[in-house]
Protein backbone atom coordinates (compact mmCIF):
# COMPACT_ATOMS: atom_id res chain seq x y z
CA UNK A 1 0.00 0.00 0.00
CA UNK A 2 1.07 3.66 -0.31
CA UNK A 3 2.74 5.32 2.21
CA UNK A 4 1.55 8.71 3.58
CA UNK A 5 4.74 9.75 4.71
CA UNK A 6 3.75 13.85 5.84
CA UNK A 7 2.60 17.04 5.47
CA UNK A 8 3.51 20.74 4.07
CA UNK A 9 1.75 23.78 4.18
CA UNK A 10 2.74 27.31 3.43
CA UNK A 11 1.22 30.59 2.26
CA UNK A 12 1.10 31.06 -0.91
CA UNK A 13 0.59 35.22 -1.77
CA UNK A 14 1.09 36.17 -5.69
CA UNK A 15 3.86 38.37 -4.51
CA UNK A 16 5.89 35.26 -3.89
CA UNK A 17 6.23 34.78 -7.53
CA UNK A 18 7.43 37.96 -8.30
CA UNK A 19 9.93 37.75 -5.76
CA UNK A 20 11.06 34.25 -7.01
CA UNK A 21 11.30 35.49 -10.45
CA UNK A 22 13.41 38.37 -9.65
CA UNK A 23 15.77 37.06 -6.99
CA UNK A 24 15.03 38.49 -4.25
CA UNK A 25 15.03 35.71 -1.64
CA UNK A 26 18.11 37.19 0.17
CA UNK A 27 16.19 41.31 0.57
CA UNK A 28 15.46 42.17 4.36
CA UNK A 29 12.05 42.12 3.09
CA UNK A 30 11.76 38.86 1.86
CA UNK A 31 14.73 36.34 3.83
CA UNK A 32 12.00 36.10 7.12
CA UNK A 33 9.55 34.16 5.31
CA UNK A 34 12.01 32.15 2.95
CA UNK A 35 14.35 31.10 5.99
CA UNK A 36 12.10 29.52 7.13
CA UNK A 37 12.46 26.72 3.63
CA UNK A 38 15.95 25.12 3.99
CA UNK A 39 15.34 22.66 6.82
CA UNK A 40 11.93 21.33 5.16
CA UNK A 41 14.04 21.20 1.74
CA UNK A 42 16.74 19.17 3.57
CA UNK A 43 13.66 16.71 5.01
CA UNK A 44 11.92 16.22 1.72
CA UNK A 45 15.34 15.52 0.02
CA UNK A 46 15.46 12.37 2.70
CA UNK A 47 11.71 11.49 2.17
CA UNK A 48 11.36 12.01 -1.68
CA UNK A 49 7.63 12.12 -2.37
CA UNK A 50 6.52 10.52 -5.56
CA UNK A 51 2.96 12.11 -4.98
CA UNK A 52 1.85 15.23 -3.50
CA UNK A 53 -2.52 15.79 -2.89
CA UNK A 54 -2.43 19.44 -2.51
CA UNK A 55 -5.33 21.46 -0.74
CA UNK A 56 -5.35 24.56 -2.18
CA UNK A 57 -8.22 27.37 -2.84
CA UNK A 58 -8.94 28.94 -7.05
CA UNK A 59 -8.78 32.64 -6.43
CA UNK A 60 -10.98 32.68 -10.03
CA UNK A 61 -8.68 31.57 -12.50
CA UNK A 62 -10.62 27.85 -12.82
CA UNK A 63 -13.70 28.47 -11.27
CA UNK A 64 -16.13 31.02 -11.81
CA UNK A 65 -19.59 32.27 -10.13
CA UNK A 66 -21.42 30.36 -12.97
CA UNK A 67 -20.29 27.12 -11.30
CA UNK A 68 -18.78 27.02 -8.02
CA UNK A 69 -18.02 23.54 -6.50
CA UNK A 70 -17.40 23.43 -2.72
CA UNK A 71 -14.93 20.65 -3.45
CA UNK A 72 -13.33 20.36 -6.38
CA UNK A 73 -10.79 17.19 -7.43
CA UNK A 74 -8.55 17.19 -9.86
CA UNK A 75 -8.21 13.85 -12.47
CA UNK A 76 -6.17 14.97 -15.21
CA UNK A 77 -2.94 14.08 -16.66
CA UNK A 78 -1.17 17.19 -16.33
CA UNK A 79 -2.32 20.65 -14.76
CA UNK A 80 -1.55 23.88 -16.64
CA UNK A 81 -0.97 27.29 -15.01
CA UNK A 82 -1.89 30.85 -16.70
CA UNK A 83 -2.63 34.28 -16.91
CA UNK A 84 -3.71 35.52 -13.68
CA UNK A 85 -4.07 39.00 -14.94
CA UNK A 86 -2.03 40.63 -12.68
CA UNK A 87 1.85 40.24 -14.27
CA UNK A 88 2.92 37.23 -12.59
CA UNK A 89 5.23 35.43 -14.35
CA UNK A 90 3.36 31.65 -15.68
CA UNK A 91 4.79 28.37 -14.56
CA UNK A 92 5.43 25.44 -16.44
CA UNK A 93 2.53 22.61 -16.83
CA UNK A 94 2.89 20.01 -13.57
CA UNK A 95 2.45 16.31 -13.95
CA UNK A 96 -0.56 14.67 -12.78
CA UNK A 97 -1.61 11.28 -11.43
CA UNK A 98 -4.47 9.99 -12.11
CA UNK A 99 -4.65 6.53 -10.95
CA UNK A 100 -4.31 8.16 -7.17
CA UNK A 101 -6.96 10.83 -8.28
CA UNK A 102 -9.61 7.74 -9.56
CA UNK A 103 -8.68 6.38 -6.38
CA UNK A 104 -9.50 9.01 -4.35
CA UNK A 105 -12.37 10.12 -6.20
CA UNK A 106 -13.85 6.59 -5.59
CA UNK A 107 -13.10 6.50 -2.13
CA UNK A 108 -14.40 10.33 -1.35
CA UNK A 109 -17.94 9.38 -3.25
CA UNK A 110 -18.29 5.87 -1.37
CA UNK A 111 -17.86 7.90 1.76
CA UNK A 112 -20.73 10.37 0.83
CA UNK A 113 -18.53 13.10 -0.57
CA UNK A 114 -20.34 14.49 -3.26
CA UNK A 115 -17.33 15.97 -5.23
CA UNK A 116 -16.71 17.62 -8.86
CA UNK A 117 -14.39 15.89 -10.84
CA UNK A 118 -12.18 17.44 -13.36
CA UNK A 119 -9.93 15.74 -16.22
CA UNK A 120 -9.30 19.74 -16.87
CA UNK A 121 -8.56 21.87 -14.43
CA UNK A 122 -6.12 25.05 -14.62
CA UNK A 123 -4.55 25.34 -11.40
CA UNK A 124 -3.26 28.70 -10.36
CA UNK A 125 -0.14 30.68 -8.15
CA UNK A 126 -1.85 28.61 -5.13
CA UNK A 127 -1.19 25.45 -6.26
CA UNK A 128 2.01 26.48 -7.98
CA UNK A 129 4.08 28.31 -5.77
CA UNK A 130 4.22 25.98 -3.06
CA UNK A 131 6.19 23.81 -5.43
CA UNK A 132 9.19 26.95 -5.93
CA UNK A 133 9.44 27.44 -2.32
CA UNK A 134 9.39 23.34 -1.05
CA UNK A 135 11.83 22.83 -4.59
CA UNK A 136 13.66 25.94 -5.59
CA UNK A 137 16.21 23.77 -7.37
CA UNK A 138 13.91 22.23 -9.93
CA UNK A 139 12.16 24.25 -12.58
CA UNK A 140 9.15 21.80 -11.90
CA UNK A 141 9.14 20.17 -8.97
CA UNK A 142 9.81 16.33 -9.29
CA UNK A 143 6.69 15.08 -7.87
CA UNK A 144 3.16 14.32 -9.61
CA UNK A 145 0.70 15.71 -8.03
CA UNK A 146 -3.68 15.74 -7.06
CA UNK A 147 -4.93 19.22 -6.96
CA UNK A 148 -8.26 19.61 -4.34
CA UNK A 149 -10.03 23.20 -4.94
CA UNK A 150 -12.03 23.96 -1.71
CA UNK A 151 -14.17 27.19 -2.32
CA UNK A 152 -13.07 30.16 -0.47
CA UNK A 153 -14.57 32.31 -2.72
CA UNK A 154 -18.64 32.51 -2.20
CA UNK A 155 -20.23 31.99 1.51
CA UNK A 156 -21.43 29.42 2.41
CA UNK A 157 -18.02 27.67 2.82
CA UNK A 158 -17.79 24.19 3.51
CA UNK A 159 -17.79 23.78 7.55
CA UNK A 160 -14.16 23.42 9.03
CA UNK A 161 -15.90 20.08 10.48
CA UNK A 162 -16.97 19.28 7.16
CA UNK A 163 -13.28 20.13 5.77
CA UNK A 164 -12.16 18.27 8.68
CA UNK A 165 -13.66 15.27 7.55
CA UNK A 166 -12.95 15.46 4.01
CA UNK A 167 -8.97 15.21 5.02
CA UNK A 168 -9.27 12.58 6.98
CA UNK A 169 -11.63 10.61 4.42
CA UNK A 170 -8.22 11.72 1.32
CA UNK A 171 -5.78 10.39 3.88
CA UNK A 172 -7.32 7.06 4.46
CA UNK A 173 -7.65 7.04 0.60
CA UNK A 174 -4.24 7.69 0.36
CA UNK A 175 -3.48 4.51 3.08
CA UNK A 176 -5.26 2.64 0.52
CA UNK A 177 -3.96 3.07 -2.35
CA UNK A 178 -2.24 -0.14 -3.31
CA UNK A 179 0.88 1.40 -5.13
CA UNK A 180 4.49 1.99 -3.37
CA UNK A 181 4.18 5.08 -4.08
CA UNK A 182 5.42 7.62 -1.37
CA UNK A 183 2.47 10.11 -0.78
CA UNK A 184 2.39 13.65 0.77
CA UNK A 185 -0.32 16.26 1.40
CA UNK A 186 0.14 19.77 1.58
CA UNK A 187 -1.90 23.26 1.80
CA UNK A 188 -1.68 26.57 0.69
CA UNK A 189 -3.26 29.79 1.97
CA UNK A 190 -3.34 31.72 5.01
CA UNK A 191 -2.62 32.53 7.94
CA UNK A 192 -4.68 35.86 8.48
CA UNK A 193 -5.02 38.16 6.16
CA UNK A 194 -7.70 40.13 4.61
CA UNK A 195 -8.13 42.32 1.40
CA UNK A 196 -11.14 44.26 1.21
CA UNK A 197 -13.48 46.20 3.10
CA UNK A 198 -12.57 48.94 5.71
CA UNK A 199 -10.98 46.08 7.44
CA UNK A 200 -8.36 45.59 4.83
CA UNK A 201 -4.92 44.80 6.41
CA UNK A 202 -6.47 42.77 9.84
CA UNK A 203 -3.97 40.53 11.10
CA UNK A 204 -4.27 38.15 13.89
CA UNK A 205 -1.06 36.93 15.41
CA UNK A 206 -2.36 35.42 18.22
CA UNK A 207 -5.46 33.07 16.91
CA UNK A 208 -2.24 32.46 14.16
CA UNK A 209 0.18 30.88 16.64
CA UNK A 210 -2.79 29.30 18.39
CA UNK A 211 -3.69 27.81 14.86
CA UNK A 212 -0.23 26.96 14.42
CA UNK A 213 0.35 25.49 17.89
CA UNK A 214 -2.94 22.69 17.10
CA UNK A 215 -1.53 21.54 14.26
CA UNK A 216 0.85 19.73 16.31
CA UNK A 217 -1.21 19.06 19.12
CA UNK A 218 -4.54 19.65 18.93
CA UNK A 219 -5.49 19.16 15.09
CA UNK A 220 -9.52 19.33 15.64
CA UNK A 221 -9.18 22.45 17.62
CA UNK A 222 -10.03 25.04 14.65
CA UNK A 223 -13.26 22.55 13.53
CA UNK A 224 -15.35 24.46 16.74
CA UNK A 225 -15.76 27.63 14.08
CA UNK A 226 -18.47 28.51 11.90
CA UNK A 227 -16.98 29.62 8.09
CA UNK A 228 -17.79 33.77 9.63
CA UNK A 229 -16.01 33.32 12.99
CA UNK A 230 -12.82 31.96 10.23
CA UNK A 231 -13.60 35.95 9.30
CA UNK A 232 -13.78 37.38 12.33
CA UNK A 233 -10.67 35.56 13.96
CA UNK A 234 -8.37 34.84 10.54
CA UNK A 235 -9.59 37.66 8.14
CA UNK A 236 -11.83 37.18 4.98
CA UNK A 237 -8.84 35.44 3.31
CA UNK A 238 -7.56 33.78 6.03
CA UNK A 239 -10.27 31.44 5.88
CA UNK A 240 -7.82 29.77 4.05
CA UNK A 241 -6.86 27.97 6.93
CA UNK A 242 -9.07 25.57 5.89
CA UNK A 243 -7.20 24.19 3.36
CA UNK A 244 -4.57 23.42 6.72
CA UNK A 245 -6.46 21.74 8.41
CA UNK A 246 -7.73 19.51 5.56
CA UNK A 247 -4.47 18.33 5.52
CA UNK A 248 -3.86 17.56 8.67
CA UNK A 249 -6.39 15.67 9.22
CA UNK A 250 -5.30 13.59 6.08
CA UNK A 251 -2.14 12.90 8.91
CA UNK A 252 -4.24 11.78 11.22
CA UNK A 253 -5.53 8.42 9.09
CA UNK A 254 -1.43 7.18 8.73
CA UNK A 255 -0.38 8.41 12.36
CA UNK A 256 -1.93 9.08 15.94
CA UNK A 257 0.64 11.93 16.17
CA UNK A 258 3.39 14.06 14.35
CA UNK A 259 6.34 15.23 14.37
CA UNK A 260 7.15 18.75 13.39
CA UNK A 261 10.29 19.24 10.90
CA UNK A 262 10.07 22.68 11.23
CA UNK A 263 7.56 26.09 11.02
CA UNK A 264 7.71 29.41 10.53
CA UNK A 265 6.14 32.01 11.02
CA UNK A 266 6.10 36.08 9.79
CA UNK A 267 4.37 38.87 9.64
CA UNK A 268 4.03 40.60 6.95
CA UNK A 269 4.30 39.39 3.45
CA UNK A 270 2.07 41.87 1.09
CA UNK A 271 -1.02 42.20 3.56
CA UNK A 272 -0.43 38.48 5.26
CA UNK A 273 0.45 36.62 8.30
CA UNK A 274 2.71 34.08 6.63
CA UNK A 275 2.90 30.50 7.53
CA UNK A 276 5.18 27.57 7.01
CA UNK A 277 4.74 24.20 8.37
CA UNK A 278 6.05 20.78 7.80
CA UNK A 279 5.13 17.87 9.72
CA UNK A 280 6.07 14.02 9.73
CA UNK A 281 3.73 11.14 10.34
CA UNK A 282 5.12 8.90 13.00
CA UNK B 1 -25.40 33.43 15.91
CA UNK B 2 -23.50 34.23 13.18
CA UNK B 3 -21.16 37.63 14.51
CA UNK B 4 -21.47 40.73 12.94
CA UNK B 5 -17.65 41.50 11.31
CA UNK B 6 -16.78 45.68 11.24
CA UNK B 7 -15.90 46.50 7.57
CA UNK B 8 -16.47 43.32 6.07
CA UNK B 9 -19.64 41.56 3.74
CA UNK B 10 -19.08 38.34 3.38
CA UNK B 11 -19.91 37.64 -0.49
CA UNK B 12 -22.83 35.31 0.46
CA UNK B 13 -25.08 34.56 -2.06
CA UNK B 14 -26.85 37.60 -2.09
CA UNK B 15 -23.68 39.02 -3.52
CA UNK B 16 -22.94 36.63 -5.91
CA UNK B 17 -26.41 37.66 -7.49
CA UNK B 18 -25.82 41.55 -7.04
CA UNK B 19 -22.34 41.50 -8.58
CA UNK B 20 -22.48 38.85 -11.19
CA UNK B 21 -22.34 40.97 -14.15
CA UNK B 22 -19.06 42.79 -12.88
CA UNK B 23 -17.59 39.59 -11.17
CA UNK B 24 -17.99 38.44 -15.00
CA UNK B 25 -16.17 40.92 -16.50
CA UNK B 26 -13.40 41.19 -14.24
CA UNK B 27 -12.85 37.52 -14.70
CA UNK B 28 -12.87 37.92 -18.47
CA UNK B 29 -9.76 40.02 -17.70
CA UNK B 30 -7.61 36.63 -16.81
CA UNK B 31 -6.70 36.96 -20.84
CA UNK B 32 -4.98 40.00 -22.45
CA UNK B 33 -6.35 40.21 -25.18
CA UNK B 34 -9.44 41.34 -23.01
CA UNK B 35 -7.52 44.00 -20.38
CA UNK B 36 -6.12 45.41 -23.90
CA UNK B 37 -10.14 45.34 -25.28
CA UNK B 38 -11.38 46.71 -22.08
CA UNK B 39 -8.70 49.54 -21.76
CA UNK B 40 -9.33 50.52 -25.51
CA UNK B 41 -12.90 51.10 -24.71
CA UNK B 42 -14.03 51.00 -21.26
CA UNK B 43 -17.57 51.96 -21.62
CA UNK B 44 -18.05 49.74 -24.77
CA UNK B 45 -16.49 46.67 -22.97
CA UNK B 46 -18.65 47.39 -19.78
CA UNK B 47 -21.91 47.19 -21.72
CA UNK B 48 -21.39 44.19 -23.26
CA UNK B 49 -21.03 42.60 -19.81
CA UNK B 50 -24.50 44.41 -19.25
CA UNK B 51 -23.07 46.19 -15.44
CA UNK B 52 -25.73 48.40 -14.15
CA UNK B 53 -25.05 52.45 -13.39
CA UNK B 54 -23.64 51.72 -9.73
CA UNK B 55 -21.33 48.65 -11.22
CA UNK B 56 -20.14 51.34 -13.73
CA UNK B 57 -20.03 53.91 -12.03
CA UNK B 58 -17.91 51.86 -9.12
CA UNK B 59 -15.60 51.21 -12.53
CA UNK B 60 -15.03 54.53 -13.72
CA UNK B 61 -13.60 55.77 -10.12
CA UNK B 62 -11.84 52.72 -9.52
CA UNK B 63 -12.50 52.94 -5.72
CA UNK B 64 -12.66 49.65 -4.19
CA UNK B 65 -14.96 50.24 -1.37
CA UNK B 66 -17.78 51.21 -4.57
CA UNK B 67 -16.39 47.73 -6.40
CA UNK B 68 -17.13 46.04 -3.29
CA UNK B 69 -20.72 47.76 -2.31
CA UNK B 70 -21.88 47.30 -6.39
CA UNK B 71 -21.23 43.80 -5.42
CA UNK B 72 -18.01 42.86 -6.68
CA UNK B 73 -15.72 40.01 -5.17
CA UNK B 74 -11.89 40.62 -4.14
CA UNK B 75 -10.54 37.84 -6.26
CA UNK B 76 -12.33 38.57 -9.31
CA UNK B 77 -11.68 42.76 -8.86
CA UNK B 78 -7.62 41.88 -8.07
CA UNK B 79 -7.97 41.39 -11.68
CA UNK B 80 -9.51 44.39 -12.54
CA UNK B 81 -7.11 46.10 -9.93
CA UNK B 82 -4.27 44.57 -12.26
CA UNK B 83 -4.78 46.18 -15.50
CA UNK B 84 -3.50 49.63 -13.46
CA UNK B 85 -0.45 48.18 -11.86
CA UNK B 86 -2.37 48.26 -8.26
CA UNK B 87 -0.78 45.88 -5.71
CA UNK B 88 -2.96 44.66 -2.34
CA UNK B 89 -1.14 47.38 -0.52
CA UNK B 90 -1.70 49.88 -2.79
CA UNK B 91 -5.71 48.63 -2.73
CA UNK B 92 -5.37 48.33 1.13
CA UNK B 93 -4.56 51.80 1.75
CA UNK B 94 -7.19 53.06 -0.52
CA UNK B 95 -9.71 51.16 1.50
CA UNK B 96 -8.54 52.55 4.71
CA UNK B 97 -7.82 55.70 3.94
CA UNK B 98 -4.04 55.50 4.65
CA UNK B 99 -0.93 56.75 2.43
CA UNK B 100 0.81 53.14 1.34
CA UNK B 101 3.30 54.14 4.04
CA UNK B 102 1.12 53.79 6.69
CA UNK B 103 -0.75 51.10 5.60
CA UNK B 104 2.26 49.03 5.56
CA UNK B 105 3.17 50.38 8.87
CA UNK B 106 -0.07 49.02 10.48
CA UNK B 107 0.81 45.39 8.93
CA UNK B 108 4.48 45.55 10.42
CA UNK B 109 2.86 46.74 13.61
CA UNK B 110 0.84 43.64 13.96
CA UNK B 111 4.24 41.64 14.92
CA UNK B 112 3.89 43.45 18.52
CA UNK B 113 -0.11 42.08 19.41
CA UNK B 114 1.41 39.55 21.58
Amino acid sequence: MAQLIGGLATSHIPAIGGAIHKGKQNEPYWKPFFDGFPPIHQWLDQVQPDVVVVFYNDHGLNFFLDKMPTFAVGAAAQYSNADEGWGIPTLPPMQGCPELSWHLIRELIAKEFDIVTCQEMLVDHACTLPFKLFWPQHEVAPVQIVPISINTVQFPLPTARRVYKLGKAVGEAIKSWDSDKRVAVMATGGLSHQLEGERAGFINKKFDLQFLDSMETNPEWATQFSDLELVEKAGTQGVELLMWLAMRAALTAASSGVRKVHSNYHIPISNTATGVLALETV
Amino acid sequence: MSPTIPGTTPFDGGMAQKGYALNKMCFSFNHKENRDAFVADPEAYMRRYGLNPQQAEAIRSKQVLALLDAGGNAYYLAKFAGIFGLDMQDIGAQQTGMTKDEFKAKLVAANDQC
